[in-house]
This record gives structure tokens, C-alpha cells and sequence, in this order.
């Protein structure tokens, strides 16, 4: 589809432009740098529905597709484009960055502007990075999602922000140079065997490397994502970053940030390197495993509600990778449903958190107690929320894990027996810290003069349960969206693997023969 | 026996002889002219013979010759060495107008010598000659020798002079004697001839050589602040006036690099393979440790002089490869390497007074507080050291690795991106302080010469854009080495 107007630029440079102006508004004029930041998300989040309606979804080529020359003699170009995966990803990132203003308006009282201009420069990079399609340009995204995230949780967070910012920098930093690195030595090889020198990820697909060296790249790439993810044993930085992170902090990490090293994966490192691929299926899958099951045992064990909730993204992101990794449409699709729902749910769980800490400047679980009483409004958005953490039927979390569990038996019992216990602990965790926290009496004198919501935080949560319901409900209007993409993309990962499984019987091989 | 009369090519040499002018007539200047507007004056001289020199030096590219017996060479990878040396001097001469006011220096002097440095750094990139290449390397040294102790009443200005005069004497000793034994082994002191002798067949290896290209690994290695030879650089620099480390940082190093890559990618080429695992190792343990050493130091200053050393085992990464990518990429490094870092030292110069350098790390605690800008320029130049994108830096970084990634060391790029996590650590420390921290102390008023904001603005005007669009200044370091093979 060839689009005349630059859609994907306008997208991923409108905020760059809005965090130059801000910059140049008066320091004391608080409230035009807030309505000023707010309005350009909002315009931001309506320049994306066209996206969303504008998309064919019969297709599963590119669309939006922007190419112009940059470094020609390199092979870097300035190529962007999405498909229904990345589609849906750009649309969660615009919706949630205006979440994340609305809910700063009061939470930030130092530093306005630079906040601001940091949460603009960052939603630049992140939907830069959702939309590149040259290496180079996808990897100057990546890097530059990190500053802004940085700043944000080293000025802006808990007692603890320097710690945190910095784990969260050097971790996400190690992982993405070896990824640079990698990233170089595909790209000689490939002009070294074809003549053809090129960053265009399309072109590096056709790359046929010795499968030796596929292992090598694919492991730097994969680090980079894992740790990302993060997966266990790379999530150490998580529960540092998300507890000293502010709240819009936090929402943001949660909500998109860690979906960059899922989305790494499929678009990247599992096209890219099909005999990797099939050789590391299986502990991918075991690691996606291990931390569902772990990241649900550590959220018990937790007494912090930010942690907790910290702990439970890496449980459930522990299910988008067995989803993806499972190579079936059926995991495949859960795995990115997946993905969008835990940036609502987490993303409002977060939310929730942060609210209760404004009010009551704790987040110990066990500071709280009854809170239903004095806050009901909260309780019924709270309940709303959790229960779409959980996956209850009916609410959006229930449609991704159903379908992740579903593609996870099809491709090995063993993986979807195993998962399936993390539902039940989920369940257990989440409804138990539920009832400390807004249950019972009130122990607390504290908390007996806790004001319920205001209409602005009301109206932030009502926008996260219209989307927990309407995706819960009606599914199809997304899944739709990602059909034709989804179904192409395994076809192609089929087509790249099948040299490799015809030896030995791989994954999908098993997969399509049940 | 004919003695030749070399023609009078003065055309090709006009950027030198305004340079030379320029530093004569400030130094007249500082022995007749009036003591109150001298240093305005002696700057304004620097300041216009730099600029005239840079836009002669323009003029010269494409064009190649061999002039004075074939003493004295002009070819583009010698214009853009010269046309690099002569921003140094046109920034450093721009920062020092206010600094050398403040710090009181011997105003006619410090710009003559500066002129006289960038002389020297001049005449050592554009030649195929030892004896020329050593003349401009020591009229460069000696000059930037007497530099480091203008600052008088300062101790450790005084002790910064003589270590860096006794050491560079020595490491200046040990570049001759490589050169005498090369000479001594093949008779000739033009580096094309070597290259020509040894590839006619009647070249032998000889320990003697090899002892001779050792040494000259271990002078090169001195001026470009390697590891091991890299024990003078924290103190010299440290004691030095800031502009004058600024300028030893990137002009010296940059005339240094140029002349080691000219020296060894044209005569000693063909003998890749024995000399690229000895500058392999080096590559690896001043990236090593400058960065590590670098970690733990207090003093933003001392900090920047370790990470100059980590910078120079980048740019030897690319030097252990050998081809014109590799080349290229070099030269590409030292142009943004010299933005980032004069930069740096400008913002460094910014928060001193008279008298007090004030670079003590907690000296930034809370900069973003008092000086919005001045902080965000400064994580600006620090984030493009530590080689972040969209900046220049990373460019350069991408550049000089994918240059080892190309040549198939892998090993050498892993090693030099994992140096680059650790060297964020520490750059990362500096805007930690300036945005996390909260101010402690006492401050002087801030010095706001609009000289040092045009500086500020140049720099980061030349990251943003060498680092996304990068492509006409690479064309360029293409176009500067094509005389390797």
C-alpha cells in the first residue's frame, strides 16, 4: 500500500518536535508544559488510528512502507513499515503514553519540563523502534529508548533511583553492544557472499550463514532481548527498575519497553537465524517456563505491592515467550495478545499502585488493610483490573493465556502441563495480596482518611477497563488485525526452518503433524 | 656531485607559512604591544591566521604532490590531518580567550606556542619522510611541553611540564632509534621507498627491523597515550590548563595517529601480520585499562584523561586491521573525537574560577538545578563519548568496530563493545551527579563568555550531525586514505 503522506515519521517525530518545544516554554509555567505534552500525545494517539483503520488486513507484507536513502554506500537505509504485529504494538504505545501523562499531572512536582521532554524523546524511540526495518536504525532507536528511561527512573524515583537506573542501564547496555556487534558480522557476511551490502532487514533474511555462526549471532542477538524481556536469569534489573521507578515510569516500562525485547525477538532474531532458532526452541521455551513458575513463587514471597506486581511481568511475559516460541498460530497469536494485554492490565495495576502510594506514600502490603471502605471506587477498578491479571474469562488476560496455553500443548504437553500451574498460582497471588490490601478491617489509622479517586484518576482507569473489556469480549477486532501477518510470518519462519528440521524433527515439524 | 635547488613551491605550503607567520607575529606581539589589550589581540591574530590557514587548506584537496626533494608531501590524507589540527587551534584558541584573561597566563606566548603546536602537528601528518616526520613531531612536543606549565603558581601546572617534557624526550629518543634502526636495515628514510624495497624481493626480515618497528610502536604509542606507555597522561593532563589538555587530547593525538598510520600503512604494510597481534594486544589493554582505571577516579578531569587513553585502544581496534575501511574509520573517530572532547573540556572550564579548577565530581552534584543548559550540554558530549545513538559518537564507535567485525576479529570487537559498557559506567556517574544529586557548597558566578558558548554550540552542532548524517564526512576519510593500498 503505498501511502503518500509520511504517516510513520510523522508518528515517530512529532513527539521528537513537541519535546523541543516544551523544552523552549517558560520553566514556571507548569500548567501550558503539562496541557502542552498532553495535547501532543493526544494528537499522537489520533495521528496512530489510522493505523489501526487504514490497515488491510488481508496482507501480511509491510504497510505504511517509508524508504529514502541515508547512507547509500553502507546500505543503510531509513526503512520503516509495520505489519499486524508491530501495528498493534505502535497503537498500546500511543494509547499508554497518554495514560502516562494524564496520571504525572499531579505525581511530579520537580523538574516538570524535563520530565515531559523526557517522556516525549521516549516515545519517539519507542515507536522508532517498532517501525524500523534497517538494522542500524532499529539499533539508534533501541539505544536511545535507554536515556530517557534512565533519567526517568534516576531523577524521578523512589529512595532507591540511583541503584536501579544504573542496573537498568548497564544491563540493557551489555546485551545490546554484543547485539551491534552481531549485527555487523551478519551484515559482512552477508555482502561478502552476495555482493549486495545491506542493513534492510528483508535483504539479511535471504542470508544463509554456517549454522556455527548462527549459534554466535543468534545468542547476541538473543541476549539483547532476553535481557530485555526480561527473561529469568536476566530479569535481576526488573524489580530494582519498576520499584524505584516513578508510576508513569513504571506503566511505561511495563507496558512497552519490555514488549521491545519479545518484539526483538520475532522480528529479528527468530527470522534471521532459522537453524539457531530450531536448536534453541526448546530451552527458550524451558527458560519461558522456569519463569512463569518462578516469577509467580516470587510474588508471593513479596511485601512490597510494586515488586510484587514487578515479579508478576516476569511471570507473564514468561507466557508471551512460551507463546511465541511454541511456533504454532495458536501461541503465536496468544503470545502477542498477550503482550498488549499485559501492557493494559500491568500497565493499570501500576497505575492502581501508584495512586494508593500518593495518598499514602507506602507500598507495603502490609500497611494496607480494608482499604475497600474508604476507597470504594478504587476497590471496583482494583477488583476489575486484578481479575484481568489473573485471566478470568470475560476479561482480556483470559483470550491471550488461553490461546498461549492452547499453542503450548499443541507443540509439547509437557510445556503446557507445566505453564498451566502458573495460572492457579497467579491466581493465588494476586487474589491473596487483593484481600490484604482491601479486605478486612481497617488496622491501619492511617488509612482511615484515604480520599477515594479524583474524576481525572477515575477517568485513567475507566479508559484501562474499557480495553480490558473489549478485548476480553471481542477479541476478533485484534486478532483480526494480526491474522494475515501472523499466518505469513510462520509460513516464512516454516520455509527459513525447514532445511534444519528436515534432520532432525523439529518443533513446528511436531506441531503440524498433531 | 649535483646539488639540487628545490623549486620554490610555496603554493603548496601557504597554510603553513600563515600558521608560522600568525605565531611570529603574536609573539612580537607579546614583546612590543601594549600589556592591556594584549591577549584580545594576540587571540584575534590566532584566531584569523587559523581560519585563513583552514580555508587554504580547503583549497588544497585533491591536489597531490611531492615537494622539496620529496621531503614534504601533499596528498588529501595529509589536508585532512592539517584541516583537523586547524579546528583544534581555531576551537582551543576560541575557549582560551576568556581562560587565559582568568587564569592570567603569558598571553602572547601561550598563542604563539599554540601556533607553533599546531606547526608541528602541520608538518609530521604531511610528509613521507622520517626526518620531516620527526621534525614536525618535535616542534609540536616542545611547544605543548612549555604549554602544560603556563599556568604559573600552580604546582601540579609545573609538575604536568617537566613530567611530560622528561617522558616525551625519552619516548622521542625511542622514536628516532626505531627510525635509525629501519634506516640502518634498509638504507632508505622514505617510507614509500621501504615499502617499494621490500616488496623487490631483496628484503630480508631481520631482528634489527623488527627491533626498529617495535620502537616505533612504543614512540607512536607515547604521543597517542597507549597503554603501556600511557603513564604520563593522567597527571599531564590534569596539571595542564584545561584548553591546553583539550588541545593534547585531540589535536596531539590526532597528529600522532595520523602519522602512525602513515608510517605503518604505507612502509610497513606488507609485515601486517607481525606487527597487528603486538597493536592487537595494545588495542586491548589501554581500552582495558583506561576505562577501568577511569572508573574510580574523582576528578571529572582526571576521568576524561583516562577515558582519552580508552579512546585511543578504540581507534588502535581499527588499527589492527589494516585496509582502507579500517583507515577511513580512524580518521572518522579522531574528527568527532575531537568535537566531543572539546566540548567536554569547555563545559570543565565553565564551572572553574580563577585560581580553582573545581573538577571534583561532587562539584556537579545538582548542575541541572542551577545551569539547565550548560548540564544538558555536558551529558550531550558524555553521552557521545560513551558512544550512544543518535550521536557522533556512536557513529565513530560503529565505524572503528564494524571495520574489526569486517576483518573477521571478533574477538577484539567484543572485547572493545564490553569497554564500552564499563566507560558508560563512568560517564554515567557525571550526569548522574549533575541530575540526581542535589548541589552541596558554594559556587562562583559562572563565566559566560559568548566565545565559550560558540564553542559549546560548534561541538554539539558537529555531533548531532556527523552522528545522522554521517555520510559526507565518511566520504571524506574515504577519500583521505586512499593512498594506502
Amino acid at each position: 500500500m503505498d501511502q503518500t503522506f509520511p504517516l510513520l515519521s510523522t508518528l515517530i517525530f512529532l513527539p521528537l518536535v513537541g519535546a523541543l518545544l516544551v523544552m523552549l516554554l517558560p520553566r514556571q509555567n507548569v500548567l501550558l508544559i503539562k496541557a502542552a505534552t498532553l495535547f501532543l500525545t493526544l494528537v499522537e494517539f489520533a495521528l496512530s488510528l489510522p493505523l489501526f483503520f487504514q490497515f488491510d488486513e488481508k496482507t501480511a507484507a509491510m504497510q505504511f512502507v517509508e524508504q529514502r536513502e541515508w547512507y547509500p554506500e553502507w546500505g543503510i537505509s531509513y526503512l520503516l513499515g509495520i505489519d499486524g504485529i508491530s501495528m498493534l504494538l505502535v497503537m498500546l504505545t500511543t494509547f499508554i503514553t497518554v495514560i502516562c501523562i494524564l496520571c504525572s499531572w499531579e505525581s511530579i512536582k520537580d523538574k516538570i519540563k524535563e520530565y515531559f521532554v523526557s517522556f516525549l524523546i521516549l516515545e519517539t524511540a519507542m515507536i522508532g523502534a517498532l517501525c524500523a526495518l534497517d538494522l542500524v536504525l532499529f539499533y539508534i532507536f533501541w539505544e536511545l529508548m535507554l536515556i530517557p528511561m534512565y533519567l526517568l527512573i534516576g531523577v524521578w524515583g523512589g529512595p532507591n533511583r540511583i541503584y536501579a537506573a544504573v542496573k537498568f542501564f548497564l544491563f540493557t547496555m551489555v546485551g545490546s553492544v554484543l547485539m551491534l556487534v552481531a549485527i555487523m558480522a551478519l551484515y559482512f557476511h552477508y555482502g561478502g557472499e552476495t555482493g549486495v551490502y545491506s542493513f534492510n532487514v528483508f535483504d539479511l533474511y535471504k542470508a544463509d550463514l554456517p549454522a556455527g555462526m548462527q549459534y554466535w549471532l543468534f545468542a547476541a542477538f538473543a541476549l539483547s532481548f532476553a535481557i530485555k524481556v526480561p527473561m529469568f536469569p536476566f530479569h535481576t534489573w526488573l524489580p530494582d527498575a519498576h520499584t524505584e521507578a516513578p508510576t508513569a515510569g513504571s506503566v511505561i516500562l511495563a507496558a512497552v519497553l519490555l514488549k521491545m525485547g519479545v518484539y526483538g525477538f520475532l522480528r529479528f532474531a527468530m527470522p534471521l537465524f532459522p537453524a539457531a532458532l530450531v536448536a534453541s526452541t526448546s530451552l527458550i521455551s524451558w527458560l519461558a517456563i522456569i519463569g512463569i513458575v518462578y516469577g509467580a513463587i516470587m510474588c508471593i514471597m513479596q511485601t512490597d505491592l510494586k515488586r510484587l506486581i514487578a515479579y508478576s511481568s516476569v511471570s507473564h511475559l514468561g507466557y508471551v515467550m512460551l507463546g511465541i516460541f511454541a511456533l504454532n498460530m495458536q501461541g503465536f497469536q496468544g503470545g502477542i495478545y498477550q503482550m498488549l494485554n499485559h501492557g493494559i492490565s500491568t500497565g493499570g495495576l501500576f497505575l492502581i499502585v501508584g495512586m494508593i502510594y500518593e495518598r499514602r506514600h507506602t507500598r507495603m502490603i502490609a500497611d494496607f488493610g480494608g482499604l475497600t471502605k474508604v476507597m470504594p471506587r478504587l476497590a471496583v477498578f482494583f477488583m476489575i483490573v486484578t481479575l484481568s491479571s489473573i485471566a478470568l474469562p470475560g476479561t482480556n488476560g483470559f483470550v491471550g493465556e488461553f490461546l498461549i496455553l492452547l499453542g503450548a500443548f499443541r507443540s509439547n504437553m509437557l510445556y503446557g502441563v507445566l505453564a498451566s500451574t502458573g495460572v492457579i498460582l497467579g491466581a493465588v497471588y494476586m487474589l491473596w495480596m487483593f484481600q490484604r490490601v482491601m479486605f478486612g478491617k481497617i488496622t491501619k489509622e492511617e488509612n482511615t482518611g484515604l480520599t477515594d479517586l479524583t474524576k481525572r484518576e477515575s477517568a485513567i482507569l475507566c479508559s484501562i477497563v474499557f480495553f480490558v473489556f473489549l478485548m476480553g469480549l471481542y477479541p476478533g477486532a485484534f486478532l483480526r488485525k494480526m491474522d494475515a501477518s501472523a499466518t505469513g510470518y510462520l509460513k516464512f519462519l516454516q520455509a527459513r526452518t525447514a532445511v534444519y528440521t528436515a534432520a532432525a524433527t523439529g518443533p513446528i515439524r511436531q506441531a503440524e503433524a498433531k | 656531485m649535483v646539488i639540487r635547488i628545490p623549486e620554490l613551491a610555496f603554493g603548496f605550503i601557504i597554510p603553513e607559512i600563515i600558521i608560522a607567520v600568525s605565531a611570529v607575529v603574536t609573539l612580537l606581539l607579546a614583546a612590543f604591544g601594549k600589556k592591556e589589550s594584549l591577549g584580545a589581540l594576540a587571540g584575534a591574530v590566532a584566531l584569523t591566521g587559523a581560519g585563513l590557514a583552514l580555508v587554504f587548506t580547503f583549497t588544497l584537496w585533491d591536489v597531490s604532490a611531492s615537494i622539496y626533494n620529496a621531503l614534504y608531501t601533499i596528498d588529501n590524507f595529509g589536508t585532512f590531518f592539517k584541516g583537523l589540527a586547524l579546528i583544534v587551534a581555531i576551537l582551543v584558541t576560541l575557549l582560551s580567550l576568556s581562560y587565559v584573561e582568568r587564569e592570567e597566563m603569558i598571553r602572547g606566548e601561550y598563542y604563539s606556542l599554540l601556533l607553533f603546536g599546531v606547526l608541528g602537528m602541520m608538518i609530521m601528518v604531511s610528509s613521507n619522510h622520517f626526518i620531516t616526520i620527526f621534525i614536525g613531531l618535535e616542534v609540536m612536543s616542545i611547544a605543548v611541553y612549555v604549554l602544560c606549565g603556563l599556568l604559573s603558581g600552580n604546582p601540579r601546572s609545573a609538575e604536568s611540564s617537566l613530567k611530560y617534557f622528561l617522558l616525551g624526550a625519552f619516548a622521542t629518543a625511542f622514536l628516532l632509534y626505531g627510525m635509525a634502526l629501519v634506516y640502518a636495515t634498509t638504507g632508505i628514510l622514505d617510507i614509500r621507498d621501504i615499502a617499494n624495497y621490500m616488496a623487490s624481493g631483496s628484503f630480508g626480515l631481520t631482528p634489527m627491523f623488527m627491533i626498529g618497528i617495535a620502537m616505533l610502536i612504543v614512540g607512536f604509542g607515547f604521543k597517542t597515550a597507549s597503554v603501556p606507555f600511557h603513564m604520563w597522561t593522567p597527571d599531564v593532563y590534569q596539571g595542564a590548563p584545561t584548553s591546553i589538555t583539550a588541545y593534547m587530547a585531540t589535536g596531539i593525538k590526532a597528529a600522532a595517529f595520523g602519522a602512525f598510520l602513515r608510517v605503518f600503512y604505507t612502509a610497513f604494510l606488507p609485515l601486517l601480520a607481525n606487527w597487528s597481534g603486538m597493536i592487537w594486544l595494545i588495542a586491548v589493554v589501554t581500552m582495558t585499562i583506561g576505562n577501568i582505571t577511569a572508573l574510580v577516579q574523582d576528578d571529572v578531569k582526571r576521568m576524561l584523561a583516562y577515558s582519552s587513553i580508552a579512546h585511543a585502544g578504540y581507534i588502535l581496534v581499527a588499527f589492527v586491521v589494516g585496509d582502507q575501511v579500517s583507515s577511513a574509520s580512524i580518521l572518522y573517530y579522531l574528527l568527532v573525537y575531537t568535537f566531543m572532547n572539546i566540548g567536554a573540556f569547555t563545559i570543565i572550564i565553565l564551572l572553574g574560577w580563577k585560581g580553582e579548577e573545581n573538577t571534583g565530581i561532587e562539584s556537579y552534584a545538582g548542575l541541572a538545578g542551577r545551569h539547565p543548559l550548560i548540564a544538558l550540554a555536558m551529558t550531550i558530549f558524555l553521552l557521545s563519548l560513551a558512544g550512544i545513538p543518535p550521536l557522533a559518537g556512536f557513529m565513530g564507535k560503529f565505524y572503528v568496530l564494524s571495520a574489526a567485525v569486517k576483518a573477521q576479529y571478533y574477538w577484539l570487537a567484543v572485547i572493545g563493545v564490553l569497554n564500552s559498557v564499563v566507560a558508560v559506567y563512568y560517564y554515567l556517574r557525571v550526569i548522574m551527579a549533575m541530575y540526581f544529586k542535589e548541589s552541596t557548597g558554594k559556587f562562583h558566578k559562572t563565566d559566560f563568555s559568548p566565545a565559550y558558548s560558540l564553542v559549546i554550540i560548534i561541538s554539539l552542532w558537529a555531533l548531532f550531525h556527523m552522528g545522522i548524517f554521517p555520510r559526507d564526512f565518511l566520504l571524506i576519510a574515504q577519500k583521505s586514505v586512499g593512498i594506502f593500498m
